[in-house]
C-alpha cells in the first residue's frame, strides 16, 4: 500500500512539476519535551534546506522553543542552516551537547 | 595498535580499559575519568540521566578519538561513554590514552574530553535532593522543566 501511494504521489508531483518529499525530524532532550514527541515525519514541498525544516517544527505547538538556528544534523552528520535537505533524510534537531 | 570507543549503558570497567592500553611501547598512560559529582550551582545533584542521539554519538566519538590519534600520533587510546541512570560518583566518561611520551599523552585526553564537551550529541537531566530535575547545558544554562510536567 505504501509503496502504490508513493507511486501516486511520484506521479502527481511530475505532473505538476511539485517536488513533494518526506524527511524525518529527530528531536532529543528538552526540544523532544516541548514538541512532545521525538520522531516528527514532514512532508515539503519544493527545494528543501535545514533552514526550511526548522522553520516547519517552530511553526508547531510547543516549537518555539527551539531557538532559529540550532544545531542540526543531516544524515548523522553536522550541517548549516543552507544545506539541501532530500527526501528520505534524516534531520536531527541537537539541543546544546552536554556530554562528558 | 588499540584504538577503540564505545558508547555504552553499562559500569565502566576502568581496570579493563587501562589493561587495554598496555604496551612496553609507552612510557605514560593518562587515565581521565568523569563523576557524577554531588554538587552543580549549589544544588545538590541525586544522580544524572544521560541520553543520546545514540548512532550518531557513536560515530561522532570514533571520529574524535580517531582525529585525535592522527593528530597526537597516539597509537594506544581507548574511550567509553557512559547513558542512562548514574548515581553519584559514578564513572560516566573514561579515556585512556598511553604513549611514548607524557606530553603527548595529556595534551590526547585533554583534546577527547574538550571535543567530546563540544560535539558529542549526548545530553544530561539532572535530579535533585528536592525532587526537581532539569536539562542541563554544558554552557551552564539550564532550561526548567515545564511545571506540569513535574507532577
Amino acid at each position: 500500500m505504501a509503496s502504490i501511494g508513493r507511486l501516486a504521489l511520484w506521479r502527481f508531483s511530475r505532473g505538476f512539476n511539485i517536488h513533494a518529499m518526506t524527511v524525518t525530524a529527530l528531536l532529543f532532550a528538552s526540544y523532544a519535551e516541548s514538541l512532545g514527541s521525538d520522531r516528527v515525519e514532514l512532508t515539503l514541498t519544493g527545494t528543501t534546506t535545514v533552514r526550511d525544516v526548522v522553520e516547519r517544527l517552530r511553526a508547531m505547538p510547543g516549537g518555539s522553543s527551539l531557538p532559529a538556528a540550532p544545531l542540526v544534523a543531516v544524515n548523522l552528520t553536522y550541517a548549516g542552516a543552507d544545506q539541501r535537505v532530500e527526501s528520505g533524510d534524516e534531520v536531527a534537531i541537537i539541543p546544546p551537547v552536554a556530554g562528558g | 595498535m588499540s584504538i577503540r570507543t564505545a558508547i555504552v549503558r553499562r559500569a565502566i570497567d576502568v581496570s579493563a580499559l587501562l589493561a587495554e592500553v598496555e604496551s612496553t611501547a609507552n612510557g605514560a598512560t593518562i587515565l581521565f575519568l568523569g563523576h557524577v559529582r554531588e554538587l552543580n550551582d549549589g544544588r545538590a545533584v541525586t544522580g544524572i540521566e544521560y541520553s543520546a542521539y545514540g548512532e550518531m554519538a557513536e560515530r561522532e566519538l570514533a571520529a574524535i578519538v580517531s582525529e585525535c590519534a592522527e593528530h597526537f600520533e597516539v597509537a594506544h587510546l581507548v574511550a567509553e561513554h557512559r547513558l542512562g541512570a548514574l548515581e553519584l560518583g559514578d564513572v560516566s566518561i573514561a579515556i585512556v590514552v598511553a604513549h611514548p611520551h607524557r606530553a603527548e599523552a595529556y595534551e590526547a585526553s585533554r583534546f577527547v574530553i574538550e571535543e567530546v564537551k563540544r560535539r558529542l550529541p549526548i545530553w544530561k537531566r539532572e535530579g535533585y535532593a528536592d525532587g526537581a530535575s532539569e536539562w542541563v547545558n554544558a554552557g551552564g544554562v539550564a532550561h526548567e522543566q515545564p511545571a506540569q510536567k513535574q507532577q
